[in-house]
This record gives structure tokens, C-alpha cells and sequence, in this order.
């Protein structure tokens, strides 16, 4: 398979996976959650670097852990919990700067998608295709409980247990993006499609599919720009989405 | 008399040691209104939450069983940039385009009588993202929202929140409506104790404990109001030393 073929196709499923996802997760609060998050991946990466084992497995591995910490933060006081969140999540970036070894770090940081080969295709496609179809699943559940816990709560909606099925996916996409994006850079991935659709919708179906199709869009400009001018393709991906959320904001939709 | 659908025995609430309510006990029959007034803070919210069994509470609370309740929270509103339209929103709940047409006409939004009113609902209303509906639009919405599965008890927390004085008498005509012609329970919260008065068969007056329960115009006496809100006694009573 032609190289750059490869980059665009696991480039653009990333974009599809973040994209969809991340309409749930600007709908929730949690933008700044979402990008301080990915920072957590590093500490994992790193280990897995230095015990040399799948960084993605690393990745995955930490972030998990600190979603179940988020999940029982929430339970336990049902308030907002960003102030730890941000402590806790810049500490594990510091941590993981000190540990990742110095050739790897700027790979690391902000991603290398030119480094990916067939095997993270697959494991790509499965992944997104897998937290598509399961978002789909719990999509009512997880519209209701983010309007409100209570309501939901007196429907017989399991809440804790969406949420902590929606918390999964969230550490799994951002793993999967790390390649794409890096640490530092895939949460915004997430978010930025995401706030550029709710500029433009009206209506939760269209903003859940413009979210994804604006997700696929930047990884389509990044990786383009990226080949023709030679920069790096997970700056250039979120350079993309930026100016699609630019776009966006001088059509936003206006009460009528 | 008709039959105790909820009997509420000793039921005290507290969060980190602080009491919230404190040994109440009341009971609703069927087909009544029965309004739940009282000061900011004084557990009314927290009684309809222990009441949906949403949080944990002492004592108990029987409801009938196999009742169907449906249950406004407060301050329930839909961000004014969240997407999401009427109809997506009813689909929430019922997906069948029949049953939310009645229940849209149930809350006084016309989907029969003429093609006009049939094109306003479909092609305006139900296109209409959530949080862009006016105060009164919105409840209309939540009220339609709540009757979608036939309910037999209403629980509607301060619906009449960011409504204009024209439009809260709306929304409790409404409601009064629905009671007679559904036999609908509804337990209300209000500040408005003129509505409690026109309105309701039983007030419940709260402020931790139970101050008063019965018909607004047997209990809701000076004596009650003075205890429930404070404040007011001084009005009367006070003279001044020079």
C-alpha cells in the first residue's frame, strides 16, 4: 500500500472517531477535560519505551487508569472536578517528559503519522468502527444524562454505567490518535470538530455528523498540507480544524 | 375518598450532617394537586428527589405499586446552543409520531384543528432547536414530554421558572386541566402562593420540617406563613422605643 494512502485512510478514520466522539464530549463540558487528558498517555508511553512494550497498549493503559479516577471523582462529589483534573493531568505530562527517552520525545509530543504501518490500520479501523457503533448504541442514555442526571436517573437510566462506557471510549480514541496528533496536540482532535459543528446545527443529527465529516476534513487538509509543504501532519491536521471552526463561526446559526 | 397513591413516613434527608428535612410525614390521593411551598433552601427540591428514590433518605416513602411517575427536575432547561430540536427531544422518549402529536395537542398546541396550525407545529415548532423556545414554550415542551408515556403522576419542580406573571397562570391552567381530564396527580413546587391557593387541594408547607399540611385556605393561615418564611411578624408587631 502507497504510503501516503495509508497515512490519509488511518488519518481520516481517526478524524471520523474523534469527530463523532468529541460531539458528545463538548455536549458534556468536557473540552478542557478532553484535551488536558491526552497529556496522561505520556507517563504510559514513556514506560512502555523504556520496558519496551506497545506504546499504544502504554497509552491506552494510563489513560484508562485516569478515567476510572475522573469516573469516581464525579460519583463521589457530582462536582465538577477540573481543578483536580488539571493538577493531576499537568503532573503526569512532567512525569512523562522526565521519563520518555530523548530521541523519542518529539515523536512522542506531537505525533508521527509518516512512522505508521498496516497493523495500526487495522487496529484503527476496528477501534473506531467499534466506539462508533457502541455511542450509537448508548447514544439516547448519553443525550439524556448529559441534559440531565436527575431526569435520567428517574427514566431507570443506568447513569453511572453509561458513563463510565463513554469514559472508555474516550481513552480509546485518544490512544488511538497519540500516532496522529501526539500527547499534546490530540485533544484538540477531539474538540475542535466538534465546536465547529455546534456553530452550524441546529438539530443533535446534524451536528453529530458534521462533527465527524468536519473530523475527516482536517485530517484530509492536514495530511495534504503536510506533504506539499513538508511540516509535520499532526500540527497541520489541527491547523485545519481550526480554520474549519473559523469558518464556522462566521456562518454560526442565528435564532430566526 | 379516593385511594393514598403515596404515603411519606418520618422522612429525613441530610448531606454531610446537615439536615435537609426532618421527620416529615404526608400522604397524596389520587387525582389531587397538591403544592409544595416554602423558602429557598427548605428541601423541596430534595423532598421530589428522595421521593424519585434518587438520593438516599431515611424513613419511607410507598408509592402505589405499578404507578407510572414522570418527573420534571428544576431548573431543567436546554442550553441555549445545545443542539437539539423539539422533536429530537420528544424522541427521547417516544419515538411514535401519533403519541407525540397527542401529547402536543394535550398541552394546548393545536395539531388538528386547521392546516395552519398543522404546518405551525410541524414545520416550526418541531424543527425549533430547544433552547431557543420562550420560558412558556419550553414548559409547554416539558409538560408534552412528561404526558408521552401516560403518565399517572406528575412531579414538576418551579415550573413556572422564568415565566412572565400572564404565563405562570398559563401553565397552571394547564396543569389543573390535565388533572381534571386525565386524572392526573401533580405535585407542584410553586412560590406563587396565590396559584397554591386557586389551584391546589393541599398545600404541604416545608422549611426542613413540616409546618403545615392540608387545604391552602384551612392552613395556610398567618400563623403558618410568619413560621414558614419569617421575617413578615415584625411587620405587625413592632413598636419603637422613641
Amino acid at each position: 500500500m502507497n504510503d501516503l494512502f495509508l497515512q490519509l485512510t488511518v488519518a481520516i478514520l481517526i478524524g471520523i472517531g474523534a469527530g463523532y466522539l468529541g460531539s458528545f464530549m463538548v455536549l458534556r463540558r468536557m473540552s478542557l477535560v478532553g484535551d488536558a487528558l491526552s497529556h496522561v498517555a505520556l507517563p504510559g508511553i514513556a514506560l512502555a519505551l523504556v520496558w519496551n512494550f506497545n506504546p499504544f497498549l502504554g497509552a491506552f493503559t494510563a489513560l484508562f487508569i485516569a478515567v476510572l479516577g475522573i469516573w469516581a471523582l464525579e460519583r463521589k462529589t457530582e462536582l465538577p472536578s477540573e481543578t483536580l483534573v488539571g493538577i493531576f493531568f499537568t503532573i503526569s505530562l512532567a512525569v512523562g517528559l522526565l521519563l520518555t527517552p530523548e530521541p523519542e520525545l518529539l515523536e512522542v509530543l506531537f505525533g508521527d503519522i509518516s512512522t505508521i504501518n498496516r497493523t495500526d490500520l487495522l487496529i484503527t479501523a476496528v477501534s473506531v468502527m467499534a466506539i462508533i457503533a457502541i455511542l450509537s448504541f448508548i447514544k439516547r442514555s448519553l443525550t439524556i444524562s448529559t441534559l440531565s442526571k436527575d431526569l435520567a436517573k428517574s427514566m431507570n437510566i443506568p447513569v453511572n454505567k453509561i458513563n463510565f462506557v463513554f469514559l472508555l471510549m474516550v481513552s480509546l480514541m485518544v490512544a488511538l490518535g497519540l500516532k496522529v496528533a501526539g500527547t499534546l496536540l490530540m485533544g484538540s482532535l477531539v474538540i475542535i470538530p466538534a465546536a465547529a459543528a455546534k456553530n452550524i446545527s441546529l438539530s443533535a443529527s446534524k451536528y453529530i455528523y458534521l462533527s465527524a465529516l468536519f473530523g475527516a476534513l482536517s485530517s484530509i487538509g492536514g495530511i495534504f498540507t503536510a506533504v506539499f509543504i513538508s511540516i509535520p501532519a499532526g500540527p497541520a491536521i489541527v491547523l485545519a480544524s481550526g480554520l474549519i471552526f473559523l469558518i464556522t463561526l462566521a456562518l454560526r446559526t442565528q435564532k430566526v | 375518598m379516593k385511594e393514598i397513591i403515596l404515603d411519606v413516613q418520618n422522612l429525613s434527608v441530610s448531606f454531610d450532617d446537615n439536615k435537609i428535612i426532618d421527620n416529615l410525614s404526608f400522604s397524596v390521593r389520587k387525582g389531587e394537586v397538591i403544592a409544595i411551598v416554602g423558602p429557598n433552601g427548605a428541601g423541596k427540591s430534595v423532598l421530589f428527589r428522595s421521593l424519585m428514590g434518587l438520593i438516599p433518605h431515611l424513613g419511607k416513602v410507598i408509592w402505589t405499586p405499578k404507578l407510572k411517575i414522570s418527573y420534571i427536575p428544576q431548573k431543567f432547561g436546554v442550553e441555549k446552543d445545545f443542539p437539539i430540536t423539539v422533536k429530537e427531544f420528544l424522541q427521547l422518549k417516544s419515538k411514535d409520531h401519533a403519541k407525540m402529536m397527542s401529547a402536543l395537542e394535550s398541552v394546548g398546541l393545536k395539531t388538528k384543528s386547521n392546516d395552519y396550525d398543522k404546518h405551525h407545529i410541524e414545520h416550526h415548532l418541531l424543527k425549533q432547536r430547544m433552547g431557543w423556545l420562550s420560558g412558556g414554550q419550553l414548559q409547554r415542551i416539558l409538560i408534552a414530554w412528561a404526558l408521552l408515556d401516560n403518565p399517572d403522576v406528575l412531579l414538576f419542580d418551579e415550573p413556572t421558572a422564568g415565566i412572565d406573571i400572564g404565563g405562570e397562570e398559563t401553565i397552571y391552567n394547564l396543569l389543573k386541566k390535565l388533572n381534571d381530564e386525565m386524572s392526573l396527580t401533580v405535585l407542584v413546587i410553586s412560590h406563587d402562593l396565590n396559584i397554591v391557593y386557586k389551584y391546589a387541594n393541599n398545600v404541604l408547607c416545608l422549611n426542613k420540617e413540616k409546618i403545615c399540611f392540608g387545604p391552602p385556605k384551612d392552613v395556610l393561615d398567618r400563623q403558618a406563613l410568619i413560621e414558614l418564611y419569617g421575617g413578615e411578624a415584625g411587620f405587625y408587631a413592632h413598636k419603637h422605643k422613641n
